[in-house]
């Protein structure tokens, strides 16, 4: 008899962010939708409990029936995710915040994000740490966009961050994962949830989120413009689950050469 | 007295307060968040908040966004 090696195999935990249970690892953002119906029939296929908005100007002079967001995406059936995105420094980044706060009638869970230039959208890692830290003495639940160092990814947790999000690629790009290690990496450390946010371009980049380990992905472009939004929903429903399930199943080991599937004894030729 | 509010400028009667604000952009009921010179009012002090000549004021909303 042979002693076999114990196989390791992840630990099935729930998604936890800031002390809520989650069922869905989607998360969705509600930009780039053709209108308020299509954004939220897309919402709704992804099964995703936590949804990102932006906080913008009010139109002065709108019109007063106008509907808005939040009638559609109800704070009372969805986690609201209110993101600082546009924002290029920490004061613009806290400010809005706290506007974000107001308006959700306290509630204090936050995506940070504190970009550093037009065309990457990268994040400003020295702004997002000066960011993080004020939010965080000032009660706020921080998820972090970020980038996927792993040492910065650290020094987020240890502040207090609620998640680490780093990019897979820069937002909108639909790139896909672009440094998988580093991913890795980042998820091997933490301690707290790890979700790819930005970069997904379709289902297959969000399973490989997924088998990496991560906790969670939070997209908005991949499926607002996809042709057919409500479909696509549905893939990366499915594609997250798919990506979750072979994490916990344990891949094969990857291999130069072949392995034969069907077994050469019994072979009559 | 005059305002800025969301950047534009706006004139209002004295001792206006951000509930006579709201109610004049017809936003009376909707879910907004506002800031006078960069700080939060809470919505319970709308109806008593005065506002004074020159101050910044900031009406928000969500909107769609990722």
């Amino acid at each position: 008899m042979t002693d076999t090696p114990e196989i390791q195999l992840p630990e099935d935990k729930p998604l936890e962010i800031a002390g809520k249970v989650y069922q869905s690892r989607l998360l969705v953002g509600t930009g780039k939708y053709h209108d308020l119906m299509e954004t939220g029939h897309a919402i709704e296929a992804s099964g995703a409990e936590i949804v990102t908005v932006a906080v913008r100007r009010t139109n002065l002079g709108q019109n007063p029936d106008e509907p808005n967001l939040l009638d559609v995406i109800s704070p009372s059936t969805y986690t609201i995710l209110p993101n600082t995105a546009g924002c290029y420094t920490a004061k613009d980044a806290v400010r809005t915040c706290k506007l974000a706060r107001e308006l959700l009638d306290g509630h204090d869970l936050v995506k940070l994000e504190v970009l550093g230039e037009h065309k990457t959208l990268y994040p400003n890692m020295p702004e997002t740490l000066t960011a993080a830290e004020e939010l965080i003495k000032d009660g706020f639940k921080v998820m972090v966009y970020c980038s996927d160092d792993p040492l910065l990814a650290m020094r987020l947790e240890e502040m207090g961050c609620v998640a680490i999000m780093p990019l897979g690629a820069p937002i909108g790009s639909g790139l896909g994962i672009q440094n998988r290690y580093n991913i890795r990496l980042i998820v091997e450390n933490a301690k707290v949830p790890v979700l790819v946010d930005a970069g997904v371009g379709t289902a297959s980049d969000a399973t490989i989120a997924m088998e990496l380990g991560c906790d969670g992905v939070l997209m908005n472009t991949a499926i607002a413009q996809a042709r057919d939004p409500i479909k696509m929903a549905n893939a990366m429903r499915l594609a997250i689950e798919a990506g979750r399930e072979a994490y916990l199943a344990g891949r094969m080991p990857k291999k130069l050469y072949a392995s034969a599937s069907s077994p050469i004894d019994g072979t009559f030729f | 007295m005059q305002v800025q509010v969301n950047g534009e400028h706006m004139e209002l009667p004295g001792g206006a307060t951000i509930a006579t604000l709201i109610e004049h952009l017809t936003l009376a009921g909707k879910r907004v968040a506002v800031e006078v010179n960069e700080d939060i009012v809470p919505r319970s002090q709308h109806p008593s908040f005065t506002l004074s000549d020159g101050d910044r004021v900031e009406v928000v909303h969500a909107i769609g966004g990722g």
